[in-house]
């Protein structure tokens, strides 16, 4: 197992906030909105240098989301800012109808997104927004995996034309990627090669998946993991290819297993290699008020579970 | 004037032909609002809109104009052939399959003169909005027109975007309402009653102006007075008074010609009303 350290922690939001305000510097035409939570969102850099291409929507999802299609003509790339829970259940139809079915070039960014918002409560832990997000035709859906990635898939939407779905989250978690890496969309990271399963995570899960695979490794598994950052498109290719060789996969996120990366994963198995799978991610379920790491211990999204998952399918291989 | 009334209501006829006939012809549509909003299309698309021949989705150095109540697209469809931005014999494929002309309008066809997806009500404002803001950041002094419908206005995202603009002082902008009263159950004060939209707007900071859209004269006068009014901070809402149905005698004043098709005897005639003046497509 490769060995990954960290020597800090950060949020995936502030690396939102600080490829927002480096991609503002790069394109004039970058602008950003926000619906009244520019302190949740990090757009205090952005909106320090540039206060002309900031416009503060109140609290008006809807508006904020049509005022960034209608900002897309005459050549702005809008970045629109709220949590995820409101960036998606909450303005569904708007994203459907002046976004994605008018091909906009609007990046819709969502913070908060899923169990680790944690005491909030589940009014606001969103666990269905990547499926919602990702049956929009022609909707790319990202969901980064530490402060480093974050800052650089923010780069990266910025320079691709056509509407993308951003999420990221809340709490501190430790930053193990690369500062300098190149991030290009629907291209998966290989975390570490190895041969008995395939562990595919993304977002938060994908730290849980490196500490499983100490874990795995104590236990003599030698756990391929792969951090998918880029759910929609896929990369069918990276996936296919370790799964041929392991034979098994466990798949993890933040998020709802209904409509989520698992079933992503497993549409792609049952067309072109069906395999033994599983999932670890929540169960049809909404959340609750806890700490973050509480949460994630209750609705069965640690290290442990993965590794158990991991144990189970590895049963299953013919 | 770029025309006179006369020509210019001949041009509104020769529309309000086009929509019978498109709606007859897949038996599907809705014929009401788009006949009752001959006159405003006719008015902007040929005496007060400022647009370029090229249609480009950025529309830089041009006003532009959103349709907010989409499904009255058949008058948009007519007015845009009409105007130049693609021939008019495409009209024949209104909701057909393949065609460009979707039930809604829509950019995903890539039909010109079209620049975001409306039939899902209440969206159309804050669009207009958002250009109306990259026109400013542009340094682009040109206007940006809406039309919406009166009973659209019970979506709340309207009521969001008309907190915004004034607040923006996006004076640029020039929303008008089809003021006819109706919608698909029936008249909107029996539906949910809009109240006074004057009264509304005004509280909200708009400047409100009143027309008979239904008068070519009145809403020639009445848009280009809009335009008098912007530069002084606040966005422009003209009521804009008309009849659903307007120039066919069987259809006006009633809701039940929102959504419904003439069949070939009705359509006879509706067009023995209404004179062919530009050459039926």
């Amino acid at each position: 197992m490769k060995k990954y350290t960290y020597t800090e922690k950060k949020d995936t939001r502030s690396g939102f906030g600080a490829g927002l305000h480096e991609a503002g510097k790069k394109n004039e035409n970058v602008v950003a909105l926000c619906a009244d939570l520019v302190g949740s969102l990090k757009m205090d850099a952005f909106i320090k240098d540039f206060p002309e291409r900031f416009t503060q929507v109140g609290i008006a999802e809807a508006n904020m989301i049509g005022i960034a299609a209608g900002m897309t003509i005459g050549g702005k790339i809008p970045f629109t800012g709220t949590f995820a829970n409101f960036s998606t259940g909450r303005v569904y139809d708007q994203i459907r109808q002046s976004v994605a079915y008018s091909n906009k070039n609007v990046k819709i960014c969502a913070s908060h997104a899923g169990l680790t918002l944690g005491e909030d409560g589940a009014t606001h832990q969103i666990l269905e927004d990547i499926g919602l997000m990702k049956m929009l035709p022609g909707m790319v859906v990202i969901n980064p995996c530490d402060y480093n990635q974050t800052k650089a898939a923010t780069l990266a939407i910025a320079e691709y034309e056509g509407p993308v779905y951003l999420r990221f989250g809340r709490p501190v978690i430790p930053v193990f990627t690369d500062p300098d890496q190149k991030f290009e969309i629907g291209k998966a990271w290989m975390v570490n090669e190895g041969k008995d399963v395939t562990i595919i995570a993304t977002g938060h899960m994908v730290w849980k998946a490196i500490e499983a695979g100490e874990k795995l490794a104590e236990l003599g598994i030698d756990a391929e993991i792969i951090n998918i950052h880029t759910i929609k498109p896929l990369d069918d290719e990276a996936i296919l290819k370790s799964v041929k060789k392991t034979g098994c996969v466990v798949t993890c996120e933040e998020h709802n297993k209904f409509g989520g990366l698992g079933e992503s994963v497993a549409r792609l198995l049952t067309t072109e290699l069906p395999t033994p799978q599983e999932f670890v991610a929540t169960n049809d379920t909404f959340g609750e008020s806890g700490t973050p790491d509480q949460l994630m211990a209750k609705y069965g999204l640690d290290a442990v579970n993965i590794v158990e998952a991991v144990q189970k399918v590895i049963g299953r291989k013919k | 004037m770029k025309h006179t009334i006369k020509e210019l209501e001949d041009i509104a006829s020769q529309i309000r032909r086009d929509i019978v006939r498109m709606v007859h012809g897949c038996q599907s549509g809705h014929p009401g609002g788009s006949l009752g909003c001959a006159d405003f299309f006719t008015a902007l698309y040929f005496e007060v809109l400022n647009h370029k021949k090229e249609f480009s989705m950025d529309g830089i150095g041009e006003d532009l104009f959103f349709l907010s109540n989409g499904h009255i697209s058949p008058v948009w469809y007519s007015t845009l052939a009409h105007a130049g931005y693609f021939d008019k014999s495409e009209l024949a494929t209104f909701r057909k399959l393949d065609s460009r002309l979707q039930g809604h309008p829509t950019t995903h066809e890539h039909l010109p003169g079209i620049r975001v997806a409306s039939g899902s009500l209440g969206q159309g404002m804050s669009v207009a909005i958002g250009a109306a803001l990259t026109k400013r950041l542009n340094g682009d002094k040109s206007y940006v027109f809406t039309l919406h419908g009166d009973g659209e206005l019970q979506e709340g995202q309207n009521w969001e975007a008309a907190m915004f603009a004034p607040f923006h002082e996006l004076d640029t902008l020039i929303c008008s309402v089809d003021y006819n009263g109706q919608q698909i159950d029936g008249p909107t004060k029996k539906v949910l009653s809009l109240d006074s939209l004057q009264a509304k707007f005004e509280a909200f900071g708009w400047h409100v102006i009143n027309t008979d859209g239904n008068d070519m004269q009145a809403i020639v006068e009445g848009l280009h007075y809009a335009k008098t009014l912007t530069g002084k901070g606040k966005p422009i809402l003209n009521l804009m008074s008309t009849q659903m149905g307007a120039g066919v005698d069987y259809m006006m004043g009633s809701h039940k010609w929102h959504g419904t098709a003439p069949n070939d005897e009705q359509l006879a005639a509706a067009l023995a009303q209404l004179p062919e003046t530009l050459g039926d497509y």
